[in-house]
């Protein structure tokens, strides 16, 4: 596939302070990237560059070989934003928000006219056409706020944190409306520092913290990365030997063991692994009132880079 | 030009939106220039009388004659009373001067006339928060004293027997050269108080001394032939303000603008392909537009309700338009320097303010200091409401308001030159 977008060594400071130190990646058509990184790594400031807000201090922004800039660069023409804060005109109808919306791309007004009636429908919001969003749901403001960088059918979309402040079904809605649009072939950037959301969608994760790029990635590279692959959860009758303990962490297929109060969490480099290890604790002694496997989530990955948890 | 437009159109459907907002953005306007209108005598053919109090302690013909006078003249509103009752008046600010002619002023006032004798003192009681009214009471009073004392002399009773005891007085007297022209004249007025009255004439009274002149008023304005009919203190009221209020809606304007830049809104109009320059034109030209129509309506009002005259159609709107450019220049530039809403809304009050009084829009500008009217052509707002007030009241044509329509010109320019450099540095 065509490289859609492409950063190169992008930096920006304010001040003393690095925000963005060398960013680059890649992006091809139709494909999803998922930005992650906590609070203050570097993320909006990307965005900002990534659509043409801010002047990167060195590097380039490209889509499809053109240069993104501050200003009225034409290839911004093929990027819609979908700001963090909502942006929307509160008092003006959901139809003239996206009529205006289209207008700044230049989109033709009959043109624009039909756009806006479809938006409305990819969006569910079609019945409160005439209805300002100031008598909406957070829910609905977001769904309109996504709508309103469709106007002019971008080939990229730029989600700079989505779902802040959404509750979970309209985060599903959301959700549902953003895979349309990628079965639709539409690129996304979506940035989150929950993993989670971008696990669900994307093709390939970048993870950014102090403004450089920890990890590029799909999710499946990132996630064997991670020594573990699944993980064994026991809850004990009673504390175990610590000669359990060692033995344990001798076995083929361990990759940790950790105690927190009776529960005691084993590492495994494949879930496959599980039930080995669970015939080992019977032999062993071990008195367990229940176990549970689950596969390691990929907001790990970000522990095992930095040593801290995405969400600090 | 579609993203222009659409902006331009955003933002007069949102200002149409609010209702409440539209109602009070041309009503306020409205009923305070029409106050101060008819604070400036807008309401009245003239000025209001001075409202006095006359304390009448004296039984004589001319005293009484004084009273009668002093009632008469338009230009008083007079109330008799005691001397304590003028006196509590006075100090309360009931009334804004009290009279007060003593017992014995008739006689006394006479024998001074033409004897040299000691002058009667009329007691005069004021406000000394008007001290202009004392003067002018004093002129009124002395015209009326004038008049009727001297009436007195020449023809009444009072005053033949006045004029022989002065007589007699300048016989017992060392006759220098100055008494003895002094008899000439007494014997001469004598005779004349004794000659008959003309027929058709009973009852009347011989005149006394008058002012040797009257006064014939003429308000000028700029153009007599065509212009309008004198001064309407309403077409100043409304241009002082109207130019005010439209400048509140430019600071309006740019604490709005400085809202939207914190928010989401700010960044989706830069991410898409315009410039900011044309974010800013546009928002200026909405302004504008808005600004514009409401002056526009401001002033139907004033001539339709207070009958204010334009005197040239394409001179108002060339002026309503440069003074709407202003405005929105104005709000831009609050918009690009303001840190946050809040601290630009205060700053920006305070300039208005001070702008709209040295334009000259709360006092007129002729009562400040020279230098003040000099430093005062540095605002904006003095070139606007002396434009509107040429177009209106003075008569003027356009031509006439060019100078003003220019310097509008030149500060609107200067104040968006400020703003877009100012923006391009905080978003390069």
């Amino acid at each position: 596939m065509e490289v859609l977008l492409e950063a190169s060594n992008l930096a920006k400071a304010y001040g003393a302070r690095r925000a963005v130190d060398g960013v680059s990646f890649q992006l091809r058509a139709g494909q999803t990237l998922g930005l992650i990184g906590p609070n203050g790594a570097g993320k909006s400031t990307t965005v900002g560059m990534l659509c043409g807000l801010l002047a990167p201090d060195a590097g380039s922004v490209r889509v499809r070989g053109q240069q993104v800039g501050p200003g009225a660069s034409e290839a911004k023409r093929r990027i819609g934003l979908v700001p963090q804060d909502l942006a929307l005109y509160e008092d003006l109808p959901a139809f003239e928000n996206l009529m205006l919306f289209g207008a700044l791309y230049g989109v033709p007004r009959a043109l624009r006219r039909e756009r806006a009636a479809r938006v409305l429908e990819q969006v569910n919001l079609a019945d409160r056409a005439r209805d300002r969003p100031s008598t909406f749901s957070g829910g609905m403001k977001r769904r309109l706020n996504i709508g309103a960088a469709l106007m002019h059918a971008p080939e990229l979309l730029v989600l700079d944190e989505p779902t802040v402040g959404v509750d979970p079904q309209s985060r599903n809605a959301i959700f549902d409306i953003l895979e349309r649009l990628k079965g639709d072939g539409c690129a996304l950037v979506y940035t989150s520092h929950y993993m989670e959301e971008v696990e669900r969608l994307a093709d390939q994760i970048v993870v950014i913290d102090g403004g450089k790029v920890l990890a590029d990635d799909t999710p499946a590279g990132l996630q064997r990365r991670l020594p573990s692959q699944a993980a064994l959860r026991v809850e004990l009758a009673g504390a175990p030997e610590p000669v359990m303990l060692e033995g344990l962490r001798a076995m083929a297929g361990v990759t940790g063991v950790r105690m927190e109060g009776l529960q005691l969490e084993i590492g495994l480099a494949h879930a496959d692994d599980a039930l080995p290890v669970i015939g080992w604790l019977e032999r062993a002694g071990c008195q367990a009132l229940g176990f549970a496997t689950a596969r390691t989530r990929l907001e790990d990955i970000f522990l095992h880079l930095t040593g801290r948890s995405l969400r600090d | 030009m579609t993203a222009f437009l659409a902006l331009v159109r955003k933002d007069l459907i949102l200002f149409l939106h609010d209702r409440r907002a539209l109602l009070i953005s041309l009503a306020l306007p409205i009923i305070i220039a029409s106050f101060f209108g008819f604070l400036f005598g807008g309401g009245a053919k003239g000025g209001s009388a001075i409202e006095i109090a006359l304390v009448l302690q004296d039984t004589s013909k001319a005293s009484a004659d004084i009273a009668a006078g002093l009632t008469r003249d338009p230009s008083l509103a007079v109330a008799r009373m005691t001397v304590d009752e003028a006196r509590a008046a006075v100090g309360s600010g009931k009334r804004k001067a009290a009279i007060v002619i003593p017992a014995g002023f008739g006689a006394a006032a006479g024998d001074a006339l033409f004897g040299g004798a000691a002058k009667p003192e009329i007691g005069l009681l004021y406000d000394p928060s008007q001290p202009a009214v004392l003067s002018m009471v004093k002129g009124m009073l002395t015209q009326q004293v004038m008049q009727v004392v001297s009436s007195e002399m020449f023809g009444g009773a009072g005053g033949r027997e006045v004029s022989e005891r002065s007589l007699r007085a300048l016989e017992a007297r060392p006759q220098d050269a100055d008494t003895v022209a002094l008899r000439g004249l007494l014997q001469s007025v004598i005779k004349y108080q004794a000659l008959p009255q003309k027929e058709g004439e009973a009852g009347a009274k011989k005149t006394g001394l008058t002012t040797p002149f009257t006064t014939r008023e003429e308000g000028v304005n700029g153009n007599s032939d065509a212009g309008p009919a004198g001064y309407n203190a309403f077409a100043h009221s409304f241009a002082g303000m109207g130019v005010q209020f439209i400048l509140f809606m430019g600071i309006e304007m740019g604490t709005s603008l400085l809202h939207a830049r914190r928010s989401g809104v700010w960044h989706r109009l830069l991410a898409a392909p315009v410039s900011l320059s044309t974010v800013l034109l546009a928002r200026a030209a909405s302004s504008a537009l808005i600004a514009f129509v409401i002056l526009c309506v401001i002033f139907a009002f004033a001539v339709l309700v207070f009958h204010v005259q334009i005197a040239s159609l394409p001179g108002f709107l060339g002026l309503a338009l440069c003074f709407a450019l202003v405005t929105a220049s104005f709000g831009v530039l609050i918009a690009a320097f303001g840190k946050t809403p809040e601290a630009a809304r205060g700053l920006a009050l305070f300039a208005t303010l001070m702008m709209v009084m040295l334009g000259g829009a709360w006092l007129p500008s002729f009562l400040f200091p020279a230098w003040l009217q000099q430093a005062a052509l540095a605002v904006p707002t003095k070139w606007a409401i002396d434009g509107f007030d040429a177009i209106t009241w003075r008569g003027m044509d356009a031509v006439a308001v060019l100078p003003a329509m220019g310097a509008q010109l030149g500060f609107a320019l200067l104040f968006a030159a400020l703003a877009v450099w100012r923006f391009r540095k905080m978003e390069g």
